[in-house]
């Protein structure tokens, strides 16, 4: 098959960035959209010019290392799949595509398809672990877990940090992925004791990043490629009003710094 | 060069305990004092900084992909090994010991290995504790199964996500140290050399990915937890990143690179369809846990599956090694499966597939069971090739997977160059010949939270070190070097795409140092391969400058580094003249076609020392010596 592709080209952060026009020719339907940009960049390369930049590493759908936007869809069109795994059969012939990076503030463009995701790393800094000096655990099966809570923070730990969710949201909002990080950990025994300064410390990085609140539209769930649901955001804001409620929060975890006022960032 | 593999002088599941008591330690308030260097943020190098912050020392990291969550490890799917016991089906540390000592053909040592078994309770422990969702039984207690070659249930899994969970888990761990101000991260820098002051390892020069800046970065010491190599074969499992050139360089400073030729080719990969193929996807292979294996017996059949009936259907596996029957070690599965298909029974398009077929399981246990257990794993095939899976047997087919092979490392893991230490795939200790399914999680964390953590403190308490910095000409030069390197591929400006000579090199690398070998072949590869280097050289082009984001530049001097390593490869499997493990030379065979292993002649690891662009490497010897296993051959009848 053959397609009209329109590509956001942007040399460096600093500049301004424009959408170039690329035909991709003789496309077979078992190829994955990534090895589609493959070809193109190929013959790219071929007449001199530079690549279309793009992260990917993996390309089997689990480092999160790839992604953009397909006509306005993160991850472009099938439910549940990252474009590593998004196969060509699900396009035909004379499909005109906008290919675009993430879009978000707290995300800046690097190059091309390429963005700065590393507010991601600072929100699980922040709070996103179990405090567990190595050496220090007792035996695994001392302390039982339900199988379903089991399940049920497998479901939420299964975030492959990819940022589909923060660009589908009209308000750039990071709240799936805060909120599967904090649903994971909370919903485990092991995770209780610091369950309260967790979600608020997670919650006031998320908002120091510039990332947009949830207003519960849901975007995020629909392209996540993991299927995370909505669930987690509602788990974290229990857990947050309850951290807020109870007055048992220290944000950032160090007792010897000031206290943030919690319900700061939602105020803004 | 004697090799000193510094085990220690006791029985040996008293080894480790003693090490740890002989090694000196340093004082706790001396800690901040001391930079450490980590290069790859995946299993090893993510538990090793994380672990080495916490107990003190300053730590900083490295690594290529975006953010240290995203390397490689978290697409290990299958499981994680531990001797827990927990099933009461006759399990224990010897046992697990066992296996991994025969399973890796008898070419590891033993030593190492008894201590990764030990260690492999701890790991559990570990990782529960961070809060990693194993796989429960409805009691709440942790739910096991066989996986690949084992007749006990010892992996622990999280469906088909364990590597992403165990990363995980370290990655938060390694994220608290961040915010504690004990790590510091550095994602998007990529090693590009090793400095070596007074024979010592005493840094790293990297390249900054997004502005292309060449920084140097002084140290202590130096840990390289950088994985395999597999990449070389171009298609491979390994994700597109995955490369050498840390190791590579290591080698070039004088880094012994042992056993280069134990290459693992995993059996349950999707076959390729096309020339655009990027990368094979691994099936984990707990699926021939219910899957059964077969091909047609008739040559050429072109009949889709199920208009085959029963009898007219090979299930190889079971027919030729009744007792493990779809459950053989990965080398032997991988083996028979490219038989069959080179005997003209493949199926799919090319011929290069075999059936992993869920019909039976699906009748017997139900089709809910099967999804409990494999449903991401169906969903990702479904969605790869477009049949389902519940419907139509998969097609599978083998692939470079993993490699045994790496910087050769003593018992505390430090390599021929003092200071520098090698964890996890990076180096060569554990797997011998064949690595077992569901160890490599287990080796990465065994060396990164339990084995560093002690062997460094020991190595920085022991030896006075000079006081070094970037300012050092030593760092002057290294980075003059990588500049250089840079320039002359940027200076090409040649026609053809490094991708393109990749997908070359792969090809003759898997044609003739892949899963069997011949002498005859290995020598035409060592023909072939430098002549395709030096073409590389005049023809390859590099578009963009170096001073910018340039994925083409990050490839190329990737693939450089493979063109060398790949006639490491080819000369280590030629010089090798018996087959073992994942090493199978067509000359050395059993008369049913199994791997004859020589235990006279070759019962050693291969360390070959570099020794210039223009004298071939040095071979070095270190003998293997068995108290505890006997060898024997394999067998899995």
């Amino acid at each position: 098959m053959n397609l009209i592709l329109h590509v956001w080209r942007q040399k460096n952060a600093k500049d301004p960035g424009r959408m170039v026009r690329y035909e991709a020719r003789n496309i077979s339907a078992h190829m994955s959209f990534l090895e589609m940009l493959d070809v193109v960049n190929e013959e790219l390369i071929a007449r001199g010019e530079e690549p279309i930049a793009f992260d990917h590493d993996c390309r089997e759908g689990i480092c999160g290392m790839c992604g953009f936007m397909i006509n306005g869809v993160a991850h472009g069109p099938e439910r549940g799949t990252t474009v590593c795994q998004l196969h060509m059969r699900h396009f035909k012939d004379g499909d005109e595509l906008y290919i675009e990076p993430w879009r978000s503030r707290a995300f800046p463009v690097i190059k091309d398809l390429v963005v700065d995701r590393s507010a991601f790393d600072r929100i699980i800094a922040a709070g996103g672990y179990i405090s567990v000096r190595t050496g220090s655990a007792p035996d695994a099966n001392a302390i039982p877990v339900p199988k379903e809570n089991a399940e049920l923070a497998m479901d939420a730990a299964a975030c492959i940090a990819c940022g589909a969710c923060v660009a589908q949201c009209p308000n750039g909002s990071a709240a799936l992925f805060t909120g599967a990080k904090i649903a994971h950990l909370g919903l485990l025994p092991q995770g209780q004791p610091e369950r309260d300064r967790r979600a608020v410390a997670m919650v006031v990085q998320m908002t120091k990043e510039g990332f947009g609140h949830c207003t519960n539209i849901g975007e995020c769930e629909a392209v996540c490629p993991k299927e995370i649901k909505l669930d987690v955001i509602a788990r974290m804001h229990r857990d947050y009003l309850h951290a807020a409620w109870t007055g048992r929060q220290k944000p950032g975890f160090r007792e010897d710094q000031p206290a943030e006022e919690p319900m700061a960032g939602n105020r803004r | 060069m004697e090799l000193n593999s510094k085990v220690p002088d006791v029985p040996i599941e008293q080894a480790w305990d003693r090490r740890k008591f002989e090694m000196k330690l340093v004082n706790p308030a001396n800690k901040r004092k001391y930079n450490i260097i980590v290069v790859g943020s995946g299993l090893a190098g993510a538990s090793a900084a994380a672990t080495l912050g916490e107990l003190g020392y300053n730590v900083q990291c490295f690594c290529y992909q975006d953010s240290p969550r995203r390397a490689h490890s978290i697409a290990a799917q299958g499981g994680i090994n531990a001797a827990k016991n927990y099933q009461n089906d006759g399990d224990s540390v010897f046992r697990l010991f066992y296996d991994t000592v025969k399973g890796g053909d008898f070419r590891a040592r033993e030593y190492n290995v008894y201590r990764l078994a030990q260690l492999s309770l701890n790991i559990i422990d570990q990782c529960v504790a961070q809060g990693v969702p194993f796989a429960r039984e409805y009691g709440g207690l942790l739910e096991n199964r066989s996986f690949g070659g084992a007749q006990v249930s010892r992996t622990f899994y999280a469906r088909g996500q364990t590597g992403q969970q165990l990363l995980l888990g370290a990655y938060q761990a390694l994220q608290r140290q961040v915010a504690a101000g004990q790590v510091k991260m550095y994602a998007r820098h990529e090693m590009l050399d090793l400095v070596v002051i007074d024979g010592r390892a005493r840094g790293i020069v990297t390249r900054d990915l997004i502005t292309g800046r060449i920084e140097s970065y002084a140290a202590d010491l130096v840990i390289l937890a950088t994985g395999g190599y597999g990449n070389v074969y171009y298609l491979s499992t390994n994700a597109k990143g995955c490369n050498a050139t840390a190791i590579w360089r290591a080698y070039k400073r004088g880094a012994l690179f042992a056993n280069p030729c134990f290459t693992q080719i995993h059996p349950t990969c999707i076959p390729v369809t096309g020339e655009y193929q990027s990368k094979l996807t691994l099936m984990s292979e707990s699926l021939r846990n219910d899957g059964r294996i077969w091909v047609p017996k008739r040559k050429g059949d072109t009949r889709p599956p199920d208009e085959i009936p029963e009898d007219e259907r090979d299930y190889f596996l079971e027919r030729k090694y009744p007792a493990f029957g779809n459950l053989v070690p990965r080398d032997v599965a991988s083996r028979n499966a490219k038989a069959v298909c080179d005997e003209g029974r493949g199926v799919g398009p090319g011929g290069y597939g075999v059936y992993l077929d869920f019909r039976d399981a699906i009748k017997r246990l139900g089709r809910e069971v099967i999804e409990e257990r494999y449903g991401n794993l169906f969903d990702m095939y479904e969605r790869i090739t477009g049949e389902d899976p519940y419907r139509v047997p998969m097609r599978i087919y083998p692939a470079s997977h993993y490699t045994m092979g790496g910087l050769w490392v003593d018992y505390n893991l430090m390599s021929t160059i003092p200071g520098l230490f090698v964890a996890g795939e990076a180096n060569f200790s554990d797997h011998g010949a064949n690595r077992l399914g569901a160890s490599a999680l287990m080796q990465g964390l065994a060396d990164g939270y339990f084995i560093l953590p002690y062997t460094v403190g020991d190595y920085l308490a022991s030896n006075k070190l000079e006081k070094v910095d970037t300012t050092h000409p030593a760092f002057r030069s290294a980075e003059a070097e990588v500049a250089c390197n840079i320039k002359r591929l940027l200076d090409v400006r040649g026609s053809r795409s490094v991708d393109s000579f990749h997908r070359e090199l792969g090809k003759l690398v898997w044609d003739y140092c892949g899963m069997s070998r011949t002498a005859e072949g290995l020598k035409y590869a060592l023909k072939k391969i430098p002549e395709l280097r030096e073409q590389y050289w005049r023809e390859v082009r590099v578009p963009g400058e170096s001073e910018e984001f340039n994925q083409s530049l990050e490839k190329a001097g990737r693939v450089a580094d493979f063109f060398e390593l790949a006639e490491l490869m080819c000369l280590d499997a030629l010089h090798r003249n018996e087959s073992c493990g994942g090493h199978f030379r067509e000359e050395y065979q059993t008369p049913d076609g199994e791997a004859l292993r020589n235990d006279d002649e070759y019962c050693y690891v291969a360390a070959w020392e570099y020794r210039g662009e223009d004298n071939a490497p040095a071979l070095h010897k270190e003998p293997l010596t068995f108290k505890y296993v006997q060898p024997a051959q394999r067998s899995y009848k």
